[in-house]
């Protein structure tokens, strides 16, 4: 289980992104957390995976306080992290990257299916380096894919529809389904996606800085969509 | 052959006790070996030291292997090899060299190579060179390629220098045919006080010729590299280069690529990256539970691969 307790983190000029954030994301569910553009929730998800340290507040990850984990160390006690905004290297290819993932050799087959999952055609990627010669939709592909590799306890994905298609992206909603029902982890994703939060076990409403809503997706679905908290797919760019 | 050489030669030329095709070995200005084929005729230079090398005309998957070793200090090496490529012939060609230092004087090698490739001939020339020995002696690698495509002729050549070679002056040059293509791929690493120059000149004066240059080179510590190249476009054709470089430590470098458009309908392109590596990169590969040093490690790695 995830515990955040109390935590503050604001931005040089001093203004306040998350402001006293508490929560708890239970073992083997799907959470969503959602919210207003700048309301906090890709801050939130970073101070999670050790990308920024909170001023003030503390992490619990299965009862261990990790506040004073660096990344590495928490990615080796089973936390993942999706960027929303994939990162590319020139000379890794698909391959190194998913096997740096893994953390080991892959077999072929097991590349295809990782790659399969996230809707790429292997034979076309396996040997791709992962530089800007791909579309922004391929590499968010990859970026989730390096997530799945891992198949760690708590897999944090940054807005996963940011720069897919809407017709791959229901492909995607297909994989975290999956994800869910196979897997002994959690899973917690940032989104604003009608059709991600229909999926979710929980939901989290973050706005300004703080926990607005929390509960289950029953509970708290219906008010987003009365209050049009989430945009539909086409208002977004 | 002594086991300095044998040492070189397994790094530089994947060389495992014996080489498969036609070969020549070089050791300390010296032949230590040689053996020619039906269709790959090795022989010694008449007018310098050296070899002059015939390929016969549609000599089809062979390889050549023509490494020089230069195993001690106090040598200066100096060797003209000509290649001669019938015309559509289709091979390997593995060179290399290694140096190793053992007391205070210099040790050098200068090769100086020509192609000369023949109407649809194609080629790969792989290149791979090292420095060895503790030595305080300064390892001096000074490569010149010269290189004249013929019609439809591919040259692509694969070069690879990681560390150990205190200065290097690479030059390249090449006139291009109709239809003629020319691919060098060139990555350098260089630590400590190591200097690396490259120069590259190259004429595409046939009708639909088209060269893809790319360099990729990591400056580490108080290392120092220089990247020139001049594509000229004298027909109808396309240049391409690109140039990138990660600079670790204080490692410096300038780059000055060069496009001369002497045609209407020359299309040239040059593209140049020189940088740190990048935070995010680093960031990325530690959530996927490597350690900075891990994650610089491979990234350089990939890079330079």
């Amino acid at each position: 289980m995830l515990r955040l307790e109390n935590i503050r983190w604001s931005l040089e000029d001093g203004r306040e992104i998350l402001n006293n954030v508490s929560l708890e994301i239970p073992d083997n569910k799907l959470v969503v957390i959602t919210g207003p553009n700048g309301g906090g929730k890709t801050t939130l998800a970073k101070v999670v995976a050790g990308l920024i340290t909170p001023e003030d507040g503390r992490i619990f990850f299965d009862g261990e306080d990790i506040t004073g984990l660096d990344i590495t160390q928490r990615a080796k006690l089973g936390i993942s992290y999706a960027f929303q905004q994939p990162v590319r290297f020139k000379g890794l290819t698909v391959r190194d990257l998913l096997e740096l993932a893994a953390g080991k050799p892959l077999k072929q087959n097991e590349i295809c299916e990782l790659l399969g999952k996230v809707g790429l055609c292997k034979n076309d990627y396996i040997d791709r380096e992962v530089n800007a010669s791909l579309s922004g939709g391929e590499i968010k592909r990859i970026e989730i894919a390096t997530v799945l590799a891992r198949g760690t306890k708590l897999s944090i994905f940054d807005e996963p529809e940011a720069g897919i298609d809407l017709w791959s992206f229901a492909g995607l909603v297909d994989v975290f389904k999956e994800v869910k029902n196979k897997i002994n982890g959690t899973l917690m994703i940032i989104s604003h996606q009608e059709r991600i939060l229909e999926i979710a076990d929980e939901i989290i409403v973050i706005s300004k800085g703080q926990v607005e809503n929390s509960g289950s997706a029953q509970e708290i679905l219906p008010t987003l969509i009365k209050g049009s908290r989430t945009p539909r797919p086409c208002e977004r760019s | 052959m002594n086991d300095t050489t044998r040492q070189l030669l397994e790094i530089i030329s994947d060389f495992d006790g014996e080489f498969k095709g036609a070969y020549n070995i070089r050791e300390d200005g010296q032949c230590a070996a040689r053996e020619s084929t039906e269709n790959i005729k090795i022989e010694s230079k008449k007018d310098a030291p050296g070899l002059v090398i015939h390929i016969k005309p549609h000599t089809k998957g062979e390889k050549v292997y023509i490494p020089a070793c230069v195993t001690k200090s106090g040598i200066d090496d100096l060797v003209y090899n000509d290649f001669y490529v019938g015309e559509g012939a289709d091979v390997t060609i593995v060179a290399g060299c290694g140096v190793h230092t053992t007391g205070v004087e210099e040790a050098r090698h200068n090769g100086i190579h020509r192609f000369i490739l023949e109407k649809d001939a194609n080629v790969l020339y792989q290149e791979k060179h090292i420095g060895t020995g503790k030595q305080e002696g300064i390892r001096r690698i000074d490569p010149v390629t010269d290189v004249e495509l013929g019609e439809n002729s591919k040259l692509t050549m694969d070069t690879v220098q990681l560390s150990g070679v205190d200065y290097t002056t690479r030059t390249t040059r090449g006139v291009l045919g109709d239809g003629a293509r020319l691919i060098i791929k060139e990555r350098i690493m260089t630590d400590g006080k190591e200097q690396a120059k490259t120069d590259f000149y190259v004429e595409l004066k046939g009708e639909n010729s088209g060269v893809d240059l790319m360099s990729r080179s990591v400056a580490r510590d108080e290392s120092y590299q220089e990247y020139h190249s001049v594509i000229k476009g004298m027909n109808v054709c396309t240049g391409h280069s690109e140039c990138d470089a990660i600079l670790v430590g204080n490692g410096k470098v300038s780059a000055s690529p060069q496009l001369d458009a002497e045609h209407p309908d020359a299309a040239l392109i040059h593209e140049a990256a020189i940088g740190k590596i990048a935070g995010e990169q680093i960031l990325k590969l530690r959530t996927l539970g490597l350690t900075e040093e891990e994650a610089e490690q491979k990234i350089i790695s990939g890079f330079l691969k």
